[in-house]
């Protein structure tokens, strides 16, 4: 289980493009390090993000090495449904973790 | 004893200074190819907004923005981010569609030195867009060798 969070804005208008803001907490380990005993510390990356609203993929994101430890993604979603707004995550060896928040369309 | 320890670890580095590929910056073209299909990306309506200078290559915020009215008959389908004298050129790629209404996306990069930082931008109807900024780092990430 991987740890994140998601902001979105308290409430938005239709139409209107509000910002998600993802935080996840991973040490997007680059492969290329060793530790104390010289061995080489493997690959592993947060490499998926996604985000789904209103019944359908709204973003997604490939992630690398080039992203810094505890990965942040911040992206726009047009508001158009009160509803759940569910972010999902995964790293290279199939750890998942996701968070759900809940859009409230005012108007 | 102590000289073959201090062999091991120059031998040791060595690989790694080898391996991080700190050398010359990487040649974009085929990264540029591969998004594109062998398609000229244009110039244009691609922001970069990045610090012009970073202390440590570590942890840099970065916000991308492609110019676009984001409307269903012209969006942005992705952005890549292209760092040229990273061990691994691609950073990262975004997907977005016209229910993302803004083509902005912020996140934190590692650069492993200064470098340019290009993005390629894929609109509607396969057309291309790219950008560039420079960005100096004066200490890069990946060069810590112990890990804690």
């Amino acid at each position: 289980m991987l740890l994140g969070r998601v902001q979105i804005p308290q409430s938005v208008r239709r139409g209107e493009a509000f910002e998600v803001r993802v935080l996840v907490q991973h040490p997007m380990e680059t492969g290329f390090r060793r530790d104390m005993n010289g061995r080489a510390i493997p690959l592993n990356v947060l490499d998926h993000v996604s985000c789904k609203y209103g019944g359908r993929e709204v973003f997604s994101a490939k992630l690398g090495s080039g992203i810094a430890a505890n990965p942040y993604v911040a992206f726009y979603v047009t508001a158009d449904t009160s509803g759940p707004l569910i972010v999902e995550w995964s790293d290279d060896k199939g750890e998942k973790g996701s968070f759900t928040a809940t859009v409230s369309v005012a108007g | 004893m102590q000289a073959s320890a201090a062999a091991i670890a120059g031998g040791a580095l060595g690989a790694n200074a080898q391996g991080l590929g700190l050398a010359a910056p990487q040649d974009l073209t085929p990264y540029i190819r591969e998004i594109t299909g062998g398609r000229k990306p244009e110039e244009r309506d691609v922001e970069i907004d990045i610090p012009q200078i970073a202390e440590n290559g570590n942890s840099i915020p970065a916000k991308f923005r492609v110019k676009s009215p984001m409307t269903a008959e012209d969006h942005v389908t992705a952005i890549h981010i292209l760092c040229e004298r990273n061990p691994r050129v691609q950073a990262a790629t975004f997907h977005l569609g016209p229910q993302s209404g803004r083509a902005e996306i912020s996140t934190r990069i590692r650069l492993a030195g200064t470098q340019n930082v290009t993005v390629v931008a894929v609109l509607s109807g396969n057309r291309y867009l790219i950008g560039a900024t420079p960005v100096l780092v004066t200490a890069a990430a990946c060069l810590d060798e112990t890990a804690g």
